[in-house]
């Protein structure tokens, strides 16, 4: 009985994200799993257990589920795969695992055409966004989580965009959280889905 | 048993937390008088959401920073034998500079509550999870339940002090979570009214409390004389036990329309194979269960809760018609013939007429990543050990060798 012939998450959408340390990955997939919670789903979102420094490649995983989700390991064959940091698509392969028929979400000023040549993709689909330009533009500084996180549930719907902005707002009272909606509002006016 | 958990009964608010938070919620709801702690990673979210409540005013408890995991429990000591409801967390290195007053809790018979982020231990240091920690301290008088998910970790809090401050018991209980893995993972969690986790857990009913106006002395000297009657009692009511969790966990189920039972049994019934493990890895062992039934495979798993005490004569009879039991440890007992779960396991089997064979696999230290193919190389060994008819004692799995 070979591990690879098997499928452990059934019913389970499984998210992994690529940034950096500093830059909201984790408070990003938390946000996404708590929308997902508030949609009556179950969820776990953990991440990757490593030292966590400024500026280090991070990770930070997702499960959401109808189900009580029984799965405790690391994310090792996500469906949906994000990557909030540009600067890291030279150092990481976010595409490492990513199901046939996932989705790949980059901020990125690449077309997803040139994102598919450069990791050999032939299926699923390819997102990309320009988050960092729209952070730039919008919050006036690089947080462009928010942005990315919009571009993800834009492409793939794992849940409804009112209830992640919500999420968002619930967390960001007031200035910030508008301004994160607003970028956000672009950032999904603005993907690239192919 | 198969393991209820049904989200049903009092509406209480459905929310998103990790292991820590549902736990220091528990702690919040279970009205304790007296927390005193020292902060170590993973459970540090417990003692932060915790002094968060007090500084808001959300508890009365009185809360006792102390300068290290030997005074966090002294002091714990002294306000439960005052009469106090009381609880602290710790973990890997803090567990053990307690152990020494570990022992004291349980000597005086004092019901606290100790949550465990299960750690590695030093050296090298390791933040990440196994069961090093409180697996050492199995032998200490605390009572060991662990816990699988968020929900059952904030579940079993509240269980707790009611399983330990019983008369028939009184002794000092852990909750154990898997570092990392379960306290830092935001998970659904369905939390009670207030009222309803009041209702529960009542007053604590001290038998002898410290009292100025009739002084006694606690855990003195006792030599030849009744050293012994003293552990010979202790023994005995660690074995109540079994029978006080079970009817508190028939109370809860009431309440709550969950249970867990002192283990649950997944797919064992027809199982030639029956996966043992705890925690987190015992969650990923289901999921690999799944997967192997569809393509035929006839494996179950039974998941441990109750680690202290031992429920051996269940266990003996839930294993009997397996071929093999395959347990998954994370703690290495170094130079011991198998390590702490599977010695446990063996133990429970021994008196057997026809006993299942055993296999032990050593997997997940300091956080080493259990993923589902690390279960399944141990079910595939497994069932090669059995057409051979001959198994190593223990071997470990995903390390570099």
């Amino acid at each position: 009985m070979t591990a690879m012939a098997l499928d452990f998450s059934k019913g389970i959408i499984e998210v992994t994200w690529h940034g950096r340390g500093g830059q909201g990955v984790v408070t990003s997939n938390q946000m996404l799993g708590k929308a997902a919670l508030s949609e009556g789903n179950y969820i776990q979102a953990f991440p990757e257990f490593g030292p966590e420094r400024t500026g280090a490649p991070v990770r930070a995983f997702l499960r959401i589920s109808k189900k009580p989700i029984q799965l405790y390991s690391q994310v090792y064959q996500p469906d949906i795969v994000v990557c909030i940091d540009p600067t890291l698509l030279s150092v990481v392969n976010p595409s490492e695992g990513l199901k046939k028929d996932g989705t790949l979400v980059l901020n990125t000023t690449l077309t997803p055409a040139q994102i598919r040549s450069k990791y050999g993709l032939k299926s699923g689909k390819v997102v990309t966004v320009d988050a960092s330009t729209i952070a730039m533009q919008i919050l006036g500084r690089p947080f462009y989580n928010m942005p990315t996180l919009a571009a993800a549930v834009k492409a793939t719907g794992a849940v409804k965009m009112e209830t992640v902005v919500a999420e968002v707002l619930s967390r960001y009272p007031g200035k910030v959280g508008e301004l994160n909606k607003k970028a956000m509002e672009r950032a999904a006016s603005e993907v690239n889905i192919e | 048993m198969a393991a209820t958990v049904k989200m049903t009964k009092p509406k209480g608010s459905i929310e998103g937390l990790t292991g820590d938070a549902a736990i220091a919620y528990a702690l919040k709801q279970c009205d304790i008088d007296v927390l005193s702690a020292y902060p170590i990673t993973p459970q540090t979210i417990i003692v932060e959401d915790y002094q968060r409540f007090f500084a808001e005013g959300q508890v009365k408890t009185k809360v006792i920073p102390v300068e290290s995991e030997h005074s966090a429990m002294s002091a714990c000591i002294g306000a439960s034998a005052a009469g106090a409801r009381v609880a602290t967390a710790s973990a890997s290195a803090g567990l053990a500079l307690m152990w020494e007053v570990l022992y004291c809790a349980s000597g005086m018979r004092q019901p606290i509550v100790l949550a465990v982020a299960n750690r590695a231990l030093s050296a090298p240091i390791n933040i990440h999870n196994d069961w090093s920690d409180s697996y050492g301290a199995r032998d200490s008088g605390f009572i060991q339940m662990y816990c699988q998910s968020c929900q059952e970790a904030y579940d079993t809090t509240i269980m707790s002090f009611r399983i330990a401050e019983n008369h028939n018991v009184l002794l000092p209980a852990m909750v154990c979570i898997d570092g990392f893995i379960l306290s830092h993972n935001v998970e659904r969690v369905e939390l009670l009214p207030d009222e309803v986790v009041r209702d529960f857990v009542g007053v604590r009913v001290p038998v002898q409390p410290l009292d100025t106006d009739k002084p006694i002395t606690m855990g003195p000297l006792c030599l030849t004389d009744y050293y012994f009657e003293f552990k010979e009692q202790e023994d005995k009511a660690m074995r109540e036990v079994f029978k006080v969790y079970k009817d508190v966990e028939a109370e809860f189920q009431k309440v709550t329309g969950r249970s867990y039972g002192m283990y649950e049994t997944y797919k064992t019934k027809d199982a030639d194979i029956i996966m043992l493990t705890h925690s987190s890895p015992a969650g990923t062992a289901k999921a690999v269960v799944d997967a192997l039934r569809e393509q035929g495979e006839k494996v179950g798993v039974l998941r441990m809760k109750l680690f202290r005490p031992f429920p051996a004569a269940e266990l003996a009879k839930e294993l009997s018609s397996a071929k093999a039991v395959a347990v998954f440890e994370k703690c290495l007992s170094f130079g011991a013939p198998t390590n702490p779960l599977a010695l446990e396991v063996r133990t429970a089997l021994y008196d057997l007429p026809k006993k299942p064979m055993v296999t032990d696999f050593v997997v997940g230290l300091g956080g080493r990543d259990v993923p589902p193919a690390t279960i399944v190389e141990g079910y595939n060994k497994t069932k090669q050990y059995l057409e051979k008819g001959k198994a190593p004692l223990y071997e470990t799995l995903g390390v570099r060798k």
